[in-house]
This record gives C-alpha cells, sequence and structure tokens, in this order.
C-alpha cells in the first residue's frame, strides 16, 4: 500500500542545515568530502590512515544518528517497502551505481554542488531523473506488483 | 583533536539523517513519486545542507589548506564520462526502488529490522563488486 507521508520542512531542513555543517566541519579539519558511498567503501577496501578517518566518521555517524533516533523516536516506525529480493536487487545497484559514478547524494548532492562541480550536478541530476521515473514505473505503471 | 573533529562531523551527519526524516524509506520514495502522494521534504534537506555548505566551502578552500592535513582531497575529473552517466542513473534505480541511498540505509540498520542490514550488505557487496572488478 502507498501511503502518504507527513510533509516536514522545518525539521528536514534542520537535518539538512546538520548534514551541511557536518561536511564543512569535515572539509575544514581534515580536506575530505563528506561522500557516504566512498566513505563506506573506503572504510572497507582502503587501509591505515586512508581507511582511519572514514571508520570514525562512520563510528560518529552511528552515535549521532543512534542519539537522536532515541531521543526523537525518528526510527520507530520505518519499514522496508519491499520484498527482500527486490531489496537485495536495490542495495546492489545503489552500491554498484554509486561507485562506478563516484558518489550519492551526500558525496554528489551537497559537498560537489556546494562546490559547483559540474560532473556532481550532472550525476545529481541524473540520479534523481532515474528515481523519479524508477518511482513512477513502480507505482503508476507495474501498480502493486512490486 | 583531528579524531574527535572526525567523529563529530559524523555525528552531525547522523543527527541530520534521523532528525530530517530521510531515514524513512516511505518519506524518501513518496519524494521521487511526482505524481501520486508527492513529499517534498527531502528537497528542503538539500536546500538546507547547500545553503550552509556552499558558503561555508567558499571561506574553507579559501584558507588554502585543512586544519589537520596538509591539503583537501577533491576528486580532479572535469570530464562526464560514461561510468558517471551509468553510475547514476544504476544508483537512481536502486534508490527508487527502495526508498534508500548510502547514509540513511547504514542508519535504517540502528531500528533493529532485519531487512535493512540485507539492504546495506547488499550495498556494501556492490561497491566492493564494482571497485574490484569494474574499475577499468
Amino acid at each position: 500500500m502507498v501511503e502518504a507521508t507527513t510533509f516536514t520542512p522545518y525539521i528536514s531542513a534542520f537535518g539538512g542545515a546538520l548534514i551541511g555543517l557536518s561536511a564543512v566541519l569535515l572539509m575544514w579539519s581534515v580536506g575530505r568530502i563528506a561522500g557516504i558511498s566512498g566513505i563506506v567503501a573506503g572504510a572497507a577496501l582502503e587501509h591505515g590512515e586512508e581507511r582511519n578517518w572514514r571508520l570514525l566518521f562512520l563510528l560518529g555517524l552511528f552515535i549521532g544518528a543512534g542519539a537522536t533516533a532515541a531521543l526523537s523516536g525518528a526510527l520507530n516506525d520505518i519499514q522496508p517497502l519491499v520484498s527482500t529480493p527486490v531489496l537485495v536487487t536495490a542495495g546492489v545497484l545503489v552500491g554498484v551505481g554509486t561507485s562506478m559514478g563516484s558518489g550519492c547524494t551526500s558525496g554528489h548532492g551537497v559537498c560537489g554542488i556546494s562546490r559547483f562541480s559540474w560532473r556532481s550536478i550532472v550525476a545529481t541530476c541524473l540520479f534523481m531523473l532515474s528515481g523519479f521515473v524508477t518511482v513512477f514505473v513502480m507505482r503508476h505503471v507495474l501498480g502493486e506488483g512490486l | 583533536m583531528k579524531n574527535i573533529v572526525i567523529v563529530l562531523a559524523g555525528a552531525l551527519f547522523g543527527a541530520g539523517i534521523a532528525i530530517s526524516g530521510m531515514a524513512n524509506p516511505a518519506k524518501v520514495q513518496n519524494f521521487l513519486d511526482l505524481f501520486g502522494v508527492w513529499d517534498p521534504s527531502l528537497a528542503f534537506v538539500m536546500g538546507a545542507a547547500l545553503i550552509v555548505a556552499t558558503p561555508a566551502y567558499f571561506f574553507v578552500f579559501k584558507a588554502g589548506k585543512p586544519k589537520f592535513a596538509e591539503r583537501f582531497h577533491l576528486p580532479e575529473r572535469k570530464d562526464i564520462d560514461r561510468k558517471l552517466v551509468a553510475g547514476a542513473v544504476l544508483f537512481g534505480m536502486g534508490w527508487g526502488l527502495s526508498g534508500l541511498c548510502p547514509a540513511p540505509a547504514l542508519v535504517a540498520i540502528l531500528s533493529g529490522i532485519g531487512h535493512f542490514v540485507v539492504f546495506a550488505l547488499a550495498m556494501l557487496a556492490g561497491m566492493i563488486l564494482q571497485r574490484q572488478f569494474m574499475s577499468r
């Protein structure tokens, strides 16, 4: 069942501002882009100093999200939207796609656009368009089939 | 000090994802459903992040070098190549199908729901697969 969600402009903008602040702090301190796909892949595959800062950032991410969720109940009623095979397919697509395309919503969408990177602007437009089309096909062409 | 700042940056990011509602796949998928039950909240997340980061980055870069490192680590490529395009399109498909992109996928694990662990592992496998076998 597709259900509407509440439009939350203020709290969403506040969360976005925190994400922006995080990106600025990471660039100011260690000169790194706060792109989560690159951080996750690097934490898994890099070694030494290249791995360490990424692990520290991820540790912070879990602490910050966990504390916020405990206080706000933000994760209390989230659920997966699709069956496990579709979820696995989507996970592989997100992993391969962000790695091949050198970034995701944070790396391209926030950090890249903020420094006027042409590649990031193009990538952001493309993954948004691809997401719009995918959800359109899923919900309005295929219906509830998935 | 350097390590504390990195953890703090991560914590701000995690708090931002959790509080913005972006760890809720339904909210993200509804943002992508322009012709259905559209929820524009995600646009406010990105908009606010850009409003903060764009001017602040300007001053950070103007300083010439980061506080605790020798240089800024920025991508040097400028061209739009096939991999960038194909990667963004594939990512968008997975994002639309699941309502999850990398950061919210990690945060969603904290809900304790096993499906989100499965998603994160599939995502990690996709990243490793691409980097190890498809990167040339």
